[in-house]
């Protein structure tokens, strides 16, 4: 049955009311008296050395405030990293300066130059139009091979070369992985390359800061997934500000994906220029903008190898990728190809010897950095690939090779650094082969064949590594940050509980799911509880959200927050009903004396704890309890999808006809609002396989530049999603016993489109190994074709 | 956006003469000039909007039998009222862009504004249609220069197009996949005395007439009579979206399924 | 500066406005209608769609004086005049057809035009009506369920969970 309230239900999300009212307040809705309007002026060069940057025409122009340029900023600290990644021969990555204003050179089409503050933005815009810049046009970096050669340009002239770092991880002996492949019975190699997207939330970023001259606070408005982590980098590293003087407020956030974890130079210009300019100042991003400094994702360029032995077991793997960072080292994009990728590549799979190498290349392009998955999906692309083109060559079932090589038995070192500490891949798989219905497959093939349509089945499994935790272990592998989470859970006299928390909900429901844990531990209303989040001075200091790590990390913090209450308010029960308090029992909302019939009520023990009249005078008044949660580990959501897909053999044109997921992500708290992550990112996994190219012209000018040409997933690009969630092995280490389910339809998606469509082509007689992402009409007529 | 003014007349006259106004000019339904205008890429004084104008919106029949669509008709009327008059150039209006984009975008501004990725090109070469100004009438064959370039001179406003409309006909279109504009659109219109078929999407040098289709049908209306005819890649588009090979491949094939759509 | 009047949701407002004024500018900068967002330059992802004469149009891509003496409607006026959400907002609820509720707005203005026009849209026409409005965040699937049951179908045999 399903249940109707507390953890397990479907319960409807709260926030949606405001949401589908249009009173949801978004940073760009947030005006503050007497604001300015800030207009970048960005490169539209891939790569130059700026020789002069003549402001004075653009300072006398109508409306202008102020006008900016990198020499504003020589004394302020550059944008970040948050990851320090140590290469194979032990020595520090490379890590090149970040300034919120381009200084010397400019290093990709969008590199903000010049930033010119106004009354209004267009007077901002016309200002910016007269600014008169002498930039030498140098050679564009952009093939990734290219740039590692000896002598290439570079793009950051204080390099030793465009290498960030060169990086393995696994099997360290180069004899003995060339040992295994040598043994092997069966080799299989693939080159790929993992598309480079743009994460294109439907809201663009924006910033409004303001600075009190009386008090010397300020504030910043921003569209961030974690408002405490912009406040820590802009005041200890950018712009050295006392943190207690600046309030970061990220209000509703309309989507991140990623790509609003990162601290951005617009955030940090706005916050410096409010003092400067002894204004507010907002800045809003176009499109068009966002498409050259958001940060975006993946781009990898790989080439994996599989070996197995005569019985088809999996004996070895060994990648080689080399990874687009762009032109600076955004927040935690050094984190992505390294640690959420090299760690993911054993999969589902007991892979005795894995060697992974990536080297993490800078190129005149915009950064890159984390998009739903991060690092987890190129893993997944790659590895389900190669075991799908295995399966061809050897001409085996490629569920059958999969189930095979599963790993069985938990918990699981794997070669790669990781412990998967439960899981049940044939399991999901079972329930994947219902789900389904791949025993009807054969059946609708006939039935695509019969309107001369090839119809193709893909399979794939997938693995992620969510929570990333804990601190004392990724401090060791680089991180520069802390990755526990906290809540504050505060109990108002008449009962209602105010949950403070570190986590950020941008479209995830934290706003509803969050409290049916609460009001399930208490036995209250749901509607009793609320969650505030997204405001650095109401909630205690936390991490944020992404890597699907709110509810295993932050709600862990929320559920240890809520049982020092409950202990508490036992306490304060046990003096009330006269009784011992390891006697006291709650349920449903009433503290009761076990084995007897007297009870109180929550509400008149909430009111006691701010009324102590009669009270036990070793108990502190009050009742609000703050828990800080570090993980002991990652969870390991896994799970098997399955596409199938009809190819117009004339056009070369795809379409999704069934999508299957079986995602095992451990308990959940609330099912309809998992099955939407599920479906969101099945559709961008589907963008990514199918239509989405961020794509750069041979001197670094982006093609792809807006949504006429960056094909965005739209409605009719997608089917109906099946979604099964039965699958269950709650994670051992965490209270709820929750993995996380943020990412999974990104990360195990993709390969089963490519999978599909190549079982389609294979099925029409067309021998085709691979085909890159996009799979678009038109590389399918090619490759049908070649 | 750069500063300008506003002004809606109501007859066409009173468009002219504020056109005349330098650096005026036409406003359709701002579906295409105004994401133009946000980019700065043009900066006109003033925008005279023709959408106040009631003699230039509506579909009606005329007494030869041709269909007339004002100028300032939005695709949605056209997909709406054209439908039994005309019902392939009504499908084709249905397909441009979104909803919402085919409530405010006109014929005039489609055509005037010539991308070569447009629907209404095709439709309005493919059927011979007649481009009717506020001084003069100009042939389909005649007005469409190349990629966003027209035989309309500065401030010359369409106030209507005059289709003939022929025994059967069919677009079809092939969508790029970020824009959905056409990657390749074909329009295929067969009258009593042949064939027509217009291209969009493909050529670099926009709408064009593929005359030796044309041909084969004329002699053939069956799918086999395109079997041996060949695009020349050379002057296709070729970009992100398609190669210049594959546009060329899918004009035979949306060629073909327009006959099929015919017969 | 011009004037420009209108309604919006049926209350009459008029505003001095500069000819670049984009009617989606006008509705949330001068009247503090913020409920229409806007989410792209080029037109096609649809955050701003409102009614204009009781037809959907992008708000991003009209001149506001463009609506001078037109009747316009926006998300803020959707709601049951005892506001409680109306039947397509509800089934948005109901059926989670929203995440971060960014595309949101637009998502309903479409949907209403769309059931004016088609009471009982398949799913094949919901997804192609809905062409102009992108969400990055639900994978559309809520959204034609959703869409599906404030049409008086039955979603939850139309689609899997
Ligand atoms: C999201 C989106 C999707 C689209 N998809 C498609 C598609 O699939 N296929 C397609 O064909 N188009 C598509 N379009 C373009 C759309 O059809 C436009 O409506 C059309 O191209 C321009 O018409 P308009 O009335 O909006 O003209 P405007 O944008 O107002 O004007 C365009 C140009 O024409 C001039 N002009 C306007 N009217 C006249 C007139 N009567 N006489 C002389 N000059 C005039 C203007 O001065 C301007 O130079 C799309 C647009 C958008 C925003
Ligand atoms: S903001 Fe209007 S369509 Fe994107
Ligand atoms: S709900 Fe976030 S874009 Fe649609």
């Amino acid at each position: 049955m399903p249940k109707d309230s507390g953890i397990g239900a479907s319960s409807k999300r709260r926030e949606d009311v405001r949401f589908l009212t249009g009173a949801g307040n978004y940073t760009d809705d947030i005006n503050v008296h007497g604001q300015a309007y800030v207009h970048f002026l960005r490169s539209d060069i891939a790569h130059g050395r700026i020789k002069s940057i003549d402001t004075s025409a653009a300072e006398t122009m109508p409306g202008v405030v102020k006008v900016f340029t990198g020499k504003d900023f020589e004394g302020v600290g550059g944008m970040p990293c948050g990851w320090e990644v140590t290469d194979k021969h032990g020595a520090p990555m490379q890590e090149p300066p970040h300034p919120i204003l381009a200084q010397g050179k400019v290093r990709h089409v969008g590199d903000p130059i010049a930033a010119v503050v106004a009354d209004s933005l267009e007077q901002a815009r016309d200002a910016a139009e007269a600014i008169e810049l002498d930039i030498e046009e140098l050679p564009a970096v952009l093939d990734m091979k290219a740039a590692a050669q000896e002598g290439a340009t570079l793009v950051h002239d204080d390099l030793k070369n465009n290498i960030c770092y060169d990086w393995q991880l696994g099997e360290a002996d180069d004899a003995k992985v060339n040992e295994v492949f040598a043994n092997a019975a069966h080799v299989t190699t693939l080159d790929l390359v993992n598309n480079r997207l743009v994460a294109n939330p439907m809201e663009p970023r924006v910033a409004v800061a303001e600075y009190n001259r009386g008090t010397e606070d300020y504030t910043l408005y921003t569209t961030s997934q974690n408002p405490h982590v912009i406040r820590l980098l802009m005041c200890a590293f950018v712009l050295g500000l006392p943190e207690h003087k600046v309030r970061v407020v990220a209000p509703d956030v309309g989507g991140g994906f990623g790509t609003k974890i990162f601290h951005y130079a617009e955030e940090a210009f706005c916050t410096f220029a409010a003092k400067a300019c002894g204004r507010p100042v907002k800045w809003t991003a176009s499109r068009s903008e966002a498409f050259m400094s958001d940060a975006q994702g993946r781009d990898h360029v790989s080439t994996i190898e599989l070996a197995l032995d005569a019985d088809n077991n999996f004996i070895g793997l060994r990648t080689n990728t080399y990874a687009n960072l762009g032109a600076y080292l955004s927040t935690f994009s050094s984190s992505v190809p390294t640690w959420l990728h090299g760690t993911l590549m054993a999969g589902n799979y007991k892979t005795p010897v894995i060697q992974v190498n990536v080297k993490a290349m800078f190129t005149n392009t915009v950064p890159v950095d984390a998009y739903r998955g991060a690092g987890r999906p190129e893993a997944t692309f790659q590895l389900e690939r190669v075991v799908d083109k295995a399966a061809r060559e050897l001409g085996v079932d490629p569920i059958a090779l999969r189930r095979q090589n599963f790993i069985t038995q938990f918990p699981y070192d794997t070669p790669v650094a990781l412990t998967y500490d439960t899981g049940d891949y044939n399991g999901t798989m079972d329930k994947l082969e219902v789900a389904a219905d791949l025993a009807g497959f054969a059946a609708r093939r006939t039935e695509s064949e019969a309107k001369g349509k090839l119809r193709g089945l893909g399979i794939n499994c997938y693995i992620e590594a969510c929570g990333i935790a804990p601190s004392n272990i990724v401090g060791m592998l680089g991180a520069r940050a802390g990755l526990y989470d906290a809540a504050t859970v505060r109990v108002n006299a008449t009962g209602s509980i105010s949950v403070m928390v570190g986590a950020h909900s941008h479209g995830q429901g934290h706003e509803t799911a969050f409290p049916q844990v609460v009001a399930d531990m208490i036995g209250i209303d749901e509607s009793m509880v609320e969650i505030v989040h997204g405001d650095t001075s109401k909630i205690p200091f936390g991490m944020g959200t992404y890597g699907s790590r709110s509810l295993a990390v932050c709600g862990s913090a929320m559920v240890k927050a809520t049982e020092k209450v409950i202990e508490k308010a036992k306490k304060i029960a046990a003096h009330l009903l006269e009784a011992s308090e390891a006697d006291i029992e709650l349920k449903d909302g009433q503290f009761s004396v076990a084995g007897t019939d007297k009870s109180v009520a929550w509400g008149d023990v909430t009111l006691t704890a701010y009324v102590p009249h009669n009270y036990p005078l070793e108990v502190e008044p009050g009742l609000e309890e703050t828990a800080f949660y570090d993980p002991a580990n990652f969870t390991f959501p896994a799970g098997a999808y399955a596409c199938e897909v009809e190819v117009d053999p004339e056009t070369g044109q795809v379409t999704i006809e069934k999508f299957t997921a079986a995602d095992d992500f451990g308990n959940i708290i609330n099912p309809m609002i998992v099955d939407g992550q599920v479906h969101g990112g099945i559709g961008q996994g589907i963008g990514q396989a199918l239509l989405e190219n961020c794509a750069y012209d041979e001197n670094g000018q982006l093609l792809s530049a807006s949504f006429m040409d960056y094909a965005m997933p739209r409605a009719d690009d997608v089917p109906f999603y099946e979604v099964d969630h039965s699958s269950q092995t709650p994670c051992t280490h965490n209270p709820l016993g929750v993995k996380g389910c943020g990412e999974a339809g990104a990360i195990g998606s993709p390969p089963a489109v490519v999978n599909a469509v190549l079982d389609a082509l294979n099925s029409g007689g067309k021998s085709v190994d691979h085909i890159d992402m996009p799979v678009s009409p038109s590389r399918v007529w090619a490759a049908m074709n070649s | 956006m750069y500063s300008f003014e506003f002004e809606k007349p109501s007859t066409i006259a009173d468009a002219v003469a504020a056109l005349g106004a330098e650096d005026a000019q036409a406003l359709g339904g701002g579906q295409t000039l105004i994401p133009t205008l946000k980019q700065r890429l043009a900066a006109p004084s003033a925008l005279i909007s023709l959408s106040g104008i009631a003699e230039m919106k509506g579909v009606c029949v005329n007494d030869d039998g041709s269909v007339s669509v004002g100028g300032a008709t939005t695709h949605a009327t056209v997909a709406s009222e054209a439908a039994g008059s005309y019902p392939a150039l009504a499908a084709l209006a249905g397909q441009i862009g979104d909803p919402a984009v085919r409530n405010r975008g006109t014929i005039g501004g489609s055509i005037a504004n010539n991308d070569p990725a447009a629907c209404y090109p095709a439709g309005v070469l493919g059927s011979g249609a007649t481009i009717i100004t506020n001084t003069r009438e100009i042939a389909a064959d005649d007005f469409f220069e190349g990629m966003f370039s027209t035989a309309l001179d500065e401030g010359e406003i369409i106030t209507s197009v005059r289709f003939p409309v022929p025994q059967a006909a069919s677009y079809q279109k092939f969508l790029q996949p970020a824009s959905r504009f056409a990657l390749v659109g074909v329009y295929l219109a067969r009258f009593a005395d042949g064939v027509r078929v217009a291209v969009t999407g493909a050529s670099e040098d926009g709408v064009f007439r593929w005359t030796e289709a044309e041909q084969a049908l004329t002699k053939e209306f069956r799918p086999d009579a395109l079997m041996d005819l060949r695009i020349n890649p050379a002057n296709m588009i070729g970009d992100l979206h398609g190669s210049k090979d594959y546009r060329a491949h899918l004009v035979g094939v949306m060629t073909k399924r327009a006959v099929q759509a015919c017969v | 500066m011009t004037q420009v009047s209108m309604t919006v949701n049926g209350k009459s407002v008029s505003g001095d406005v500069e000819g670049r004024t984009l009617l989606s500018s006008f509705l949330r900068d001068h009247l503090s209608l913020t409920g229409t967002h806007v989410g792209c330059d080029t037109a096609q992802c649809g955050a701003c769609v409102v009614h204009v004469n009781g037809e959907a149009v992008k708000s991003c891509n009209m001149l506001a004086l463009e609506a001078d003496g037109a009747d316009v409607g926006t998300i803020e006026g959707q709601a049951n005049p005892d506001g409680s959400l109306n039947v397509i907002q509800q089934a948005f609820q109901d059926h989670h057809g929203l995440q971060c509720g960014f595309c949101t707005p637009g998502m309903v203005m479409s949907a209403a035009a769309l059931l004016k026009e088609n009471p009982r849209p398949t799913e094949a026409e919901i997804r192609k009506y809905l062409e102009g409005n992108l969400c990055r965040c639900t994978g559309y699937h809520n959204i034609v369920k959703a869409i599906m049951a404030a049409s008086g179908q039955d979603a939850g045999k139309i689609a899997a969970e």
